[in-house]
């Protein structure tokens, strides 16, 4: 820099203006799975600087710690550099690099056999996948039903719940009204989803200072600590709590029975017929349509039609008689006396809900007393006026200004699904879904409830060289749909959709290695990952499972799992397990799109899709795995990737897949600048200009729905008119919410022998219990008293905001933060216990046990313990030194969560929710011991040090990255290699 | 405060330094020097080369030694910057004093004058010292009354042992300077034991509540470090030593920095010129050169910086 | 210059950092640390990056505290950064220049060509705004982003602090602390901003919103301590329609789809 001024007072030259870069680039960020809008600054070549993009629907600019990493990420030495051929045993890294066209020809080779003989040998799962668009297409032409992404291990219960409840979830595919609430209820949500949007909307909200936000959570951090209310619960127990706020609420009366009677399936009559086939389902007309008592005319009508005035209590003779119980009078009564029966029991009341869910009853008494306040008291009215499903013209819309978000606290439970569906129960009975003030839904939501379509894989629809009928993942509505044998067995490896977890929409990852493994239900020939650390953080009993992976039948001498082909960006701890690794590229170096028909990134105000363009080229031999998928796919012959002369369709990659691949008519993976002239949105002809169109808009698509279509989506005509057209939703009806689910009852009554197809009698006691077509809450499975008293804490973890998973371990700013993760612990109980902060304790649960180093806080329920998640690494794993803090001193909770349950007659359930197969991670419990003084300082387990990664990348011992951007000439360059 | 050893080594080998040339100059003014040149020779360089060892070692530990003459420029504002500058001033005076002490074996009139200059130029260096640590708010046990005077009788005091040992080799000199130095080196440690008295009993300045601004809610406690490795402020103002631990090395310091060379300059003192009264003097020396640099180290490691309280201290 | 300036302009550049919404996210920290990387101060250096030992230079350190015992605690995310002081005596003990205050806005910065690297300025600070950087043998510092706040290639929208435009949260506000009418200043008087460590004396420029207190107490929401349960012993007669629950009664009544 030059200097001025005289040496007396040495005057800086400050240059205010320096040029920031040479070019700016749009695209999407892939530090997490929030989707933001990033600018990217390139100088000379190189990335100078990334920011949120201002434009951007998603994060309106700002960036948080992991996206503003992203160039530690792009420029990580752990980067994979060319594919790769195992040489040595499974789990001893020894690979040797090779070109692509051995490693296609070699994968293309795998499953051609498979494909021609048993498609279902191949097991194709992806984990952090935001293409699930094209992989499950990709496994549907394959002809394989065992499929998924990670969902069931993240959060599917939310999902799921959701999607059969309201037709619409929390996760990211809905956010409170953040300027219109009142009162905001959140239910253990850490960093997750969606995150930026929730910080910026909680931001909003406080500033605003018009609404209380009370945070439901065993621990005191980030979004609960700036929450008015910190509510610190017994892990578990939230799905109590909230049906003890139904039962204050049903006692008051204070419920929004106009909102019920409207939008929710409240009043249709339910057939009370104990021992009947038909008991409890709903009352139908020939239709099929579901039947209420009208008080108007005295009579039972469709319960879909306008203007009519159901009850929504009472006990109706259907005026037939049922088959089998000699003419008796067959009674119906509406759903929400059900409901209200069950919840005003006092099994709810505070009182007794109290001591299990740890908060006081007059507190739950308060919050009650506050919600009703919020929804009735404080009733916001937007001078908007609007047409709902029947035409009928409203001047106003009314809200109920009480907004709830929930997430993974909730879903990492076996009792999740049915505590999502209450917080749903509770939503509806306030009135406050999708109305100002209230949950909103982000279109293509609300779909029907469940929404379609169903799974495919039944005996019929497998067959080889041909592909599947349908997708391998859906959403069944009875025991027809179930993916399983005719005696009742599972059909798919993960046993999703089989009758131990039958709405597992999202499939069942975290089960696969182990089944796989055992053979059970059926062994396969290949398994086939994507950016899935399922040898570490992805998994429970992580040693156990590494096991699995290298496991042999002493028979043969082959392994259990012959074949895994494995395709990641880094030298993760997963890759030395696989045989053939397909290196993928950073997200700064592929095209990609973030597509309504996997995981949009819209907003409550109107749809948006966007994408990934490649914004520096790769400086390795390394591709997109998208494109490897479809590349194998016309290697393949999959009809859908090749012409009809046998010739790539996609020749061009992705890119070219995601312009020209149509799933229907006119529906392809974008949605946004269709039809040749690229004018039109939502439904058109494939625009070649398409990808151009989004680069100059910044890499998005987003369309703002008009005034009169933002609020009351599942019963807004013009809304429903609109998602019509645009394709989501197969007719423009209203959305009926389900506070009484209909399927869960098909599947209790399979369990009680009704129907053609029966739950297997090692199988029925469970569905029966669990199936309740109305909300239950159940201890979490892995809590009989024995356990309770001999493991007297909870233990769960929680994901850093400043860290994504393992992906962030190898930043070399990110690990700055979090370089090694502790134990906290409350300090009350840690005093009781002996401990004190940096104390060295083993973790010890039924299944396992940990050496960890603790540290103790105030802001954590007295009977849970907790961690940072993914922080703790493998030694050498992500080209780390085997003495990183990570490794050395950090830990991983997984080592001591079974994948199992225990044994039940003989039989192993998944460690995971009966309904939707949700990994259970948070039923953990522990209890700590003191490590011995000469135990202290290294954590425990370690594993065998991964060696240093094929690809010759050597980690610098001193980072200036930014020194390249120094003026030439400067003193400043070069200073590292000078040394110091 | 992390104890830097090349900074320690400054300000007590210059100090010594400084205080042996301020008692020539006054001792020269007084006429009590006799015009010996090797006297002269060894004495002035014994002085100059103590303080130039340290004032070179002060740069070892500069990212930029080669800019260290810019730290001349600011003596308007910056104590250190005014140590700089009097301390090479303090050469000119040192430097007549010595050659007409040495060339024209004469250290009265002129020369003596130049000897007192040099005097007064010490002790402002030594005083400067002094001021760019108790000018340092952050650091309550720098920023205190007693660090002047501390080091100001340090020097003085270990100048006196020096011109003990100095007189004693020779033979020549007053032969009371042994009983100088013993009481430079009463006075310094009764200063430095106000100055102990002083840190113990003081009240905390800042406390975690007044760093945060959170006390309104209660005892303020870090949950979580920004970052889990070190950083620079924790390697630099994160130093603790136990009180134990510094119980110990201050009895050391006294020790060996007071009582024992104040003991034996007395007895350099009482003892007829010849090698038992050199002898203790070279003793005294060696004695008090350890002592000084414990209670150097000390300064340092006992000092704590307010930034610690955003990382766990509770007051500083 | 390390005197302070003679006559400073009214204008002081500053942070209001608002505690009642900082969520801890670290986002303003890396932010920070990504584009400074490459600024006026560049490089941030890192050393052992992928090691055992990983530390480097970082402008802006998030901590996190808990206040208070039990049920009335507090958890209180802390962003500290340099608080650009009005009485910076890491300024003044600086004895080569390097160190300064500017006087059109206030910004407190190093020259790094004059810096000696004696680190006295870290010593003087009280907030540990100055971190060292042993390879460029200089000390480096918050620079309220002066190579982007008036920086003519940038829209007038992004010429703040990056700390600023980055926050999820909008916890961090940027402006003229001098100008009592600026939107910082009027933040500041509304929510009783502070000083940190007043008793140091700098006189810091930046402030910090307190966290509001909580909601926690019957009727801090207008709302009563609990529901009224509707009593229905004095009810006669059977429901109109159906022999459903007699605690149902309420709900008999004109309810139109």
């Amino acid at each position: 820099m030059p200097e001025g001024g005289s040496i007396w007072s040495p005057q800086e030259a400050v240059e205010l203006s320096p040029s920031v870069s040479d070019e700016v680039k749009t695209t999407t960020c892939y530090m997490c799975a929030c989707r933001c809008g990033i600018k990217v600054h390139l100088k000379d070549g190189a990335v100078r600087y990334i920011e949120g993009n201002k434009d951007h629907p998603v994060n309106r600019g700002v960036l948080c710690a992991k996206g503003s990493a992203g160039i530690m990420q792009h420029n990580s030495p752990a980067r994979l550099s060319k594919p790769l051929k195992r040489v040595g045993e499974r789990g001893s890294g020894e690979f040797v690099e090779i070109e692509w066209d051995e490693a296609l020809a070699t994968a293309a080779e795998w499953l051609g056999d498979i494909r021609k003989t048993d498609p279902r040998k191949l097991a194709f799962f992806t984990g952090r996948d935001q293409s699930q668009g094209l992989t499950g297409f990709w496994a549907t032409q394959f002809g394989t039903p065992n499929y998924a992404a990670h969902g069931g291990f993240c959060s599917v219960n939310m999902a799921a719940a959701g999607l059969y409840t309201i037709g619409g979830s929390f996760w990211e595919f809905g956010e409170p009204d953040w300027e219109n609430t009142r009162y905001l209820l959140m239910f253990g949500v850490a960093e997750d989803h969606d995150s930026n949007p929730i910080k910026t909307g909680l931001g909003k909200l406080k500033t605003l200072g018009q609404a209380k936000f009370v945070s439901v959570n065993p621990v005191r951090t980030g979004y609960s600590a700036i929450a008015d209310e910190w509510l610190g619960i017994q892990p578990g127990s939230d799905g109590l709590f909230v049906m003890a706020l139904i039962h204050e609420l049903l006692k008051a009366e204070r419920v929004d029975l106009d909102y019920l009677v409207r939008y929710t399936n409240a009043p249709w009559l339910v057939r009370n017929e104990p021992g009947s086939p038909r008991h409890g389902l709903f009352v139908r007309d020939r239709n099929g349509d579901p039947m209420a008592y009208d008080s108007k005319s005295g009579r039972l009508v469709n319960a879909l039609l306008p203007d009519i005035a159901p009850a929504l209590q009472g006990s109706f003779d259907l005026h037939e008689s049922a088959p089998g119980e000699g003419g008796e009078p067959a009674l119906a009564i509406p759903a929400f006396q059900l409901m209200a029966e069950r919840y005003l029991d006092d099994t709810y009341a505070p009182d007794a809900v109290a001591a299990t869910t740890g908060i006081p009853a007059d507190t739950i008494r308060r919050i009650a007393a506050e919600l009703a306040h919020a929804a009735f008291e404080q009733q916001i009215e937007i001078d908007q006026p609007w047409t709902d499903w029947a035409g009928r013209h409203h001047d106003k819309m009314i809200g109920r200004p009480v907004a709830m978000h929930a997430m993974r606290g909730i879903s990492a439970h076996a009792n999740g699904f049915h505590t999502c569906r209450v917080i749903h129960l509770l939503q509806m009975l306030l009135g406050s879904i999708d109305c100002p003030g209230g949950f909103r839904y982000k279109p293509p939501f609300p779909r029907p409830a469940p929404p379609g379509p169903k799974p495919a894989g039944k005996a019929h629809e497998v067959a080889p060289n041909t592909p599947m009928k349908g997708p391998p993942l859906g959403f069944v509505t009875g025991p027809e749909d179930l993916i399983v044998e005719d005696n009742g067995a599972p059909r798919r490896i993960d046993k999703a959709f089989s009758w131990e977890h039958p709405i597992a929409a999202h499939g069942m990852m975290h089960t696969v290695i182990a089944n796989a493994h055992a053979g059970d239900p059926y062994p396969i020939d290949l398994l086939f990952m994507f950016m899935a650390n399922m040898s570490w953080n992805s998994s429970m009993n992580t040693a156990g499972t590494i096991g699995m992976l290298t496991d042999k039948d002493p028979a043969t001498g082959e392994y259990r799992i012959p074949k895994i082909i494995y395709s990641d960006a880094f030298w993760s701890e997963m890759v030395p397990y696989a045989d053939l690794i397909l290196p993928d590229t950073t997200y700064l170096e592929r095209w990609d799109c973030i597509s309504m028909l996997d995981r949009p990134i819209s907003t409550a105000d109107g749809p948006g899709d966007s994408i990934r363009q490649p914004v520096v080229a790769p400086d390795r031999d390394v591709r997109p795995f998208q494109d490897v998928v479809i590349d194998l796919g016309a290697r393949l012959g999959l009809p859908a990737f090749t012409k009809e002369d046998g010739s790539p369709r996609f020749p061009g990659g992705y890119a070219d897949y995601i312009v020209n691949h149509e799933r229907g008519p006119g529906v392809g993976p974008l949605a946004g600048w269709r039809g040749e002239d690229g004018e039109t949105h939502g439904k058109g002809a494939p625009n070649p200009r398409q990808l151009e169109r989004y680069v100059e808009n910044g890499c998005f698509w987003h369309e703002k729905l008009a005034p009169e279509q933002r609020y009351y989506k599942h019963a807004n005509r013009d809304y429903l008119a609109y998602a019509h057209k645009m394709g989501w939703i197969g007719s423009p009806d209203p959305i009926v919410m389900q506070l009484y689910s209909e399927p869960m009852q098909k599947f209790r009554l399979a369990a009680e022998g009704h129907g053609p197809k029966r739950a297997p009698a090692a199988h029925r006691e469970r569905v029966r219990t669990y199936f309740d077509p109305l909300p239950i809450w159940y201890p979490p499975f892995a809590e009989d008293d024995a356990v309770r008293t001999e493991y007297p804490l909870h233990a769960l973890t929680q994901r850093p905001m400043a860290m994504y998973h393992s992906w962030g371990s190898q930043n070399a700013w990110l690990r700055q933060i979090h370089g090694q993760n502790r134990l906290y612990v409350n300090r009350a109980t840690a005093e009781k216990q002996g401990l004190a902060d940096d104390d060295w304790v083993w973790v010890e649960s039924p299944h396992s046990r940990i050496k960890v180093q603790i540290k103790t806080m105030e802001g954590c329920n007295a009977d849970t313990v907790w961690t940072w998640n993914a922080i703790g690494k493998r030694r050498g794993a992500w080209n780390l030194d085997p003495e990183a803090p990570e490794a050395a001193r950090g830990f991983l909770l997984n080592h001591l969560i079974a994948d199992l349950l225990p044994p039940k007659d003989g039989h192993r359930y998944a460690n995971a929710d009966p309904i939707t197969g949700q990994a259970a991670w948070f039923d953990l419990r522990v209890r700590l011991v003191k490590a011995a003084p000469e135990e202290a300082g290294t954590s425990a387990p370690q594993f065998r040090v991964q060696p240093e990664p094929p690809t010759g990348i050597k980690r610098p011992a001193l980072l200036r990255y930014g020194e390249r951007f120094l003026p030439r000439g400067s003193w400043r360059r070069g200073r590292g290699e000078k040394g110091k | 405060m992390n104890p830097s050893y090349s900074v320690i080594f400054f300000t007590t080998a210059s100090g010594t330094g400084y205080g042996l040339l301020a008692l020539l100059g006054v001792f020269a003014t007084a006429g009590w020097l006799p015009a010996d040149p090797w006297l002269g020779i060894v004495g002035i360089g014994a002085a100059l080369a103590l303080v130039t060892a340290g004032l070179l070692s002060s740069t070892f530990h500069l990212g930029h030694p080669e800019r260290a003459w810019r730290g001349l420029t600011q003596w308007r504002s910056s104590w250190l910057s005014r140590e700089g500058v009097v301390a090479v001033a303090t050469y000119v005076p040192a430097g007549l004093f010595g050659i007409g002490w040495v060339f024209l074996g004469d250290t009265g009139g002129f020369w003596a004058a130049c000897g007192l200059a040099a005097t007064a130029l010490a002790a402002l260096t030594v005083g400067c010292t002094a001021m760019i640590y108790a000018s340092l708010k952050p650091i309550p046990r720098w920023s205190n009354i007693w660090v002047l005077p501390v080091y100001l009788l340090m020097a003085l005091a270990g100048g006196g042992v020096a011109a003990t040992l100095l007189f004693a080799a020779f033979g020549s000199g007053p032969h009371w300077t042994g009983w100088l130095a013993a009481g430079a080196l009463v006075a310094a440690w009764a200063a430095k034991f106000g100055y102990w008295g002083s840190i113990d009993g003081a009240a905390p300045r800042s406390t975690a509540e007044s760093a945060t601004g959170l006390g309104g809610i209660g005892k303020v406690r870090l949950f979580e470090p920004p970052h889990t490795g070190t950083n620079y402020l924790l390697q630099e103002m994160g130093f603790r030593v136990a009180r134990k631990h510094a119980q110990k090395l201050r009895r050391l310091a006294l020790l060996s920095g007071g009582a024992v060379p104040a003991a034996l300059c007395a007895i350099t003192a009482i003892s007829e010129p010849g090698w038992p009264g050199t002898l203790a003097a070279v003793l005294a020396a060696t004695s008090f050169g350890v002592g000084i640099v414990v209670e150097r180290w000390l300064f340092f490691a006992e000092a704590e910086h307010v930034v610690m309280l955003y990382y766990g201290a509770e007051a500083a | 210059m390390t005197s302070l300036p003679a006559n400073p302009s009214d204008t002081k550049l500053g942070l209001v950092i608002d505690l009642d919404i900082c969520v801890g996210c670290h986002a303003c920290a890396v932010h920070c640390k990504e584009w400074n990387d490459g600024g006026h101060s560049a490089p941030l250096t890192d050393h052992d990056p992928y090691g055992s030992d990983p530390w480097g230079v970082w402008f802006n350190r998030v901590h996190t505290f808990e206040a208070g015992e039990g049920a009335d605690s507090r958890t209180v995310h802390f962003p500290r950064s340099c608080l650009h002081c009005d009485e910076p005596a890491c300024v003044t003990v600086c004895p080569t220049g390097a160190s300064y205050k500017r006087a059109e806005d206030g910004i407190v910065l190093v020259n790094a060509d004059a810096c000696i690297g004696c680190k006295l300025c870290s010593w003087a600070c009280p907030y540990g705004a100055r971190e060292y950087d042993d390879v460029d043998g200089v000390m480096k510092k918050c620079t309220m982003c002066v190579d982007r706040i008036y920086n003519d290639n940038l829209a007038e929208a992004d010429r703040v602090p990056v700390c600023v435009s980055t926050c999820p949260a909008n916890a961090r506000h940027f402006g003229d602390l001098g100008d009592p009418s600026s939107e910082v200043s009027q933040l500041v008087a509304a929510r009783g901003g502070y000083e940190l460590m007043p008793e140091m004396g700098y006189a810091p420029v930046n402030r910090y919103l307190p966290p509001r207190p909580r909601k926690v107490s019957a009727g801090d929401t207008g709302a009563a301590a609990a529901l009224t349960p509707v009593d229905h012993s004095g009810d006669v007669g059977v429901p109109e329609i159906g022999t459903g629950s007699r605690l149902l009664d309420w709900v008999d009544r004109m309810l139109s789809r």
